[in-house]
């Protein structure tokens, strides 16, 4: 079996982030660091690793900063890390990097399972994910908070997934695409023999043409999503309310009251 | 000259501080209180491979530079010097001592699994009579056949109550002169008849730290435990000190830069008189003061690891360090105490315990005055190293990270 994981760098959640005077987001100095949601897709990856022998991977398709992504992945204990980029790219849309992630994966041929956070922490999207299993044609099994199951022999996966009401089990063929959600576990922290590993390895760079895809098809001006304005979101307002009552009882009917009242509870 | 970590520096430095701030940060208060050590510290810094950073990895360690343990110490320091301390013991008095002076058999026996985290050391020079006055100990190490039989009482020991192996100074040679000549190492284990050890209480700072004491009666320990020749003691006793005083130095440098950071926070946040604490130029004064002792007292640390990197002594450089980053630390924690205020004074905020942590480390490895006189000693021409019978090993990443044993080529 083998298992890819999907990620990328984002700037650390502590970060600052802006918009700058000419429009672009910036965060400072602040150091990138895997997505977040990642890790647990990574860290699910090294236990089908250990419990299964998958073979495991992780790719990135953006420029030299993912791999800090990467590498943080390696330093976990996954095997191979690949980096799809190439000046094309640039300015391309989710559409654009999903074309070129299907295409790395059926360059490497035997691909089970792309497996991802739920989203990229800095655009809360998980657009590229979704469209690239759309062009690979395998059925995307989101927010799994559990593999339950993978039968080698008939080639199911059985997963858990969180929705609103609780939890839904569903099963799939694979080849699939799993995004996972942080219930699934608990992500390990990168190893010493690992980070050696990393801080020495040199990730091959699969350009658009290596792929398979032509400029015009990935490239911003195929982009059919247009950004029409970076602006910062709009401070948050709250307002503090002290109940006062000495007494515990009625404090706590009142708020129950308030709340009810809001629309809460 | 570069000044950059490399990029394996900086993943260590994010997994350890990832570590210490998930698993210790958010309960160290409550152990702090409670003077108890934080139970996940030695356990998880084992399983991690923390404790055998700089260790080569023929010896059980994980191979990495002198730099890197640095690094390890500021960071876990930043969260709390509970956990600092630990690697002041265990890698920088004693697996270091082990690496530096001990036989290749000694290394396979006791190296290699306090490396791996199996067991736990310490180090023990100190008495209730004989502190800075180091040459005044009074535990003796008589000679009877095959063993020696070791009596007396250690005193302020860290993880005195949690060590499997500690490394004892003793007298061997009373009718020496000057006495420190006739000082001898010992690896004493503590399941040897007669070893008792307990903890001290009521400690200012570093309640989340195990310091203790170590009595030894009769002990009888094999002349193989001996580290290093019968008289040299002394000598390893002090070199341990250039590794220990380094860790301490490291981690007094992340106590400044936690007052820094969590004061500049704070200033932020607190508003007096219609602004910010931030806007007020009495706190951008100490908040000036304190990037400066951070990056300076950082300098200082990285300049003596560059020098153990490369195999030069630093007995001068690593005690400026000790000297400097420790003092700086309690003025930080003092400045921070007063930038939070009120607030800062009680345990609602983690300033009121840097504070007490802080003092420590001004003490034990060397008083301040103790790195007074040995760098006053180098100025005026009265101190001069004279080179070791064995020195500590410069750092050879593709030695230090062979599986193979330097012995077998």
């Amino acid at each position: 079996m083998h298992v890819v994981v999907f990620t990328k760098s984002t700037p650390d959640t502590a970060a600052k982030v802006e918009v700058d005077a000419n429009g672009n987001v910036t965060w400072g100095d602040s150091p990138l660091v895997v997505n977040p949601w990642d890790e647990y897709a990574a860290e699910e990856a090294l236990q089908l690793k250990e419990k299964q022998g998958a073979n495991t991977t992780v790719i990135a398709v953006g420029p030299e900063m993912d791999n800090d992504a990467l590498k943080h992945c390696v330093a976990m204990g996954i095997q191979e890390a690949v980096r799809v980029w190439d000046d094309a790219l640039e300015g391309s849309d989710s559409l654009g990097q999903a074309k070129a992630l299907a295409a790395a994966i059926k360059k490497m041929g035997d691909v089970d399972m792309i497996i991802t956070g739920k989203e990229a922490v800095d655009v809360n999207s998980d657009a590229v994910i979704l469209q690239a299993a759309r062009f690979l044609g395998w059925p995307v099994l989101s927010f799994v908070a559990k593999i339950v199951e993978i039968d080698p022999a008939t080639g199911a996966i059985k997963v858990e997934r969180l929705v609103e009401e609780g939890r839904e089990t569903v099963s799939a063929k694979l080849p699939a695409v799993v995004t996972v959600v942080k219930e699934i576990n608990e992500p390990r922290y990168p190893s010493f023999i690992g980070i050696r590993k990393a801080a020495k390895l040199k990730i091959p760079v699969w350009s658009r043409a290596e792929s398979g895809r032509a400029r015009s098809e990935v490239e911003a001006g195929a982009a059919k999503t247009k950004v029409l304005e970076k602006f910062p979101p709009p401070p948050r307002e709250g307002e503090v309310e002290i109940i006062p009552s000495d007494d515990v009882e009625e404090a706590a009917r009142i708020l129950a009251e308030k709340l009810i009242e809001e629309k809460v509870v | 000259m570069d000044f950059s970590l490399s990029e394996e520096h900086l993943m260590v430095q994010r997994m350890v501080r990832e570590f210490a701030q998930k698993e210790i940060s958010p309960t160290i208060r409550e152990y702090d209180r409670k003077h108890q050590m934080h139970p996940l510290a030695l356990p998880r810094m084992a399983e991690l491979g923390i404790l055998g950073i700089c260790i080569p990895v023929r010896y059980g360690g994980q191979g990495f530079d002198y730099l890197t343990l640095a690094l390890v110490c500021e960071e876990l320091e930043r969260v709390d010097t509970s956990l600092r301390v630990i690697m002041s013991v265990h890698v920088g008095l004693n697996s270091l001592a082990l690496l530096q002076w001990g036989t290749e058999e000694q290394k396979q026996r006791f190296l290699v699994p306090q490396a791996k985290g199996e067991r736990y050391a310490a180090y023990a020079l100190t008495e209730p009579g004989a502190g800075s006055d180091a040459a005044a100990i009074r535990t003796t190490a008589r000679r009877e056949g095959d063993v020696y039989v070791l009596n007396g009482e250690k005193m302020w020991i860290s993880l005195a109550n949690h060590a499997h192996n500690f490394l004892i100074i003793a007298v061997t040679d009373p009718d020496a002169r000057p006495r420190y000549r006739g000082f001898s190492a010992f690896i004493v284990q503590r399941e040897m008849k007669g070893v008792t050890t307990g903890d001290i209480k009521g400690k200012l700072g570093v309640r989340a730290g195990s310091t203790g004491w170590i009595s030894l009666q009769d002990v009888e320990v094999p002349v193989e435990n001996r580290l290093g020749e019968e008289g040299e003691g002394f000598y390893i006793a002090m070199s341990c000190l250039d590794n220990g005083r380094y860790t301490v130095a490291a981690g007094a440098t992340g106590l400044i830069r936690a007052c820094l950071e969590e004061s500049v926070a704070y200033a932020n946040e607190r508003h007096t008189f219609g602004r910010p604490l931030a806007d007020h130029q009495l706190i951008k004064q100490k908040i000036a003061q304190m990037s400066l002792w951070y990056d300076t007292a950082r300098l200082l640390v990285w300049r003596a690891g560059w020098l153990k990197n490369q195999g030069i002594r630093n007995t001068r450089e690593t005690s400026m360090a000790k000297w400097y980053a420790t003092e700086m630390s309690v003025r930080a924690a003092l400045e921070a105490v007063q930038i939070h205020g009120a607030y800062g004074y009680s345990d609602e905020y983690n300033v009121e315990r840097y504070l007490r942590n802080s003092k420590g480390a001004t003490i034990y490895e060397g008083t301040s005055e103790i790195q007074q006189l040995i760098l006053a000693g180098y100025a005026l021409g009265q101190r001069r190293d004279k080179p070791l019978r064995c020195e500590l090993p410069a750092y050879d990443p593709e030695s230090w990270r062979s599986e193979a044993r330097a012995d077998s080529g």
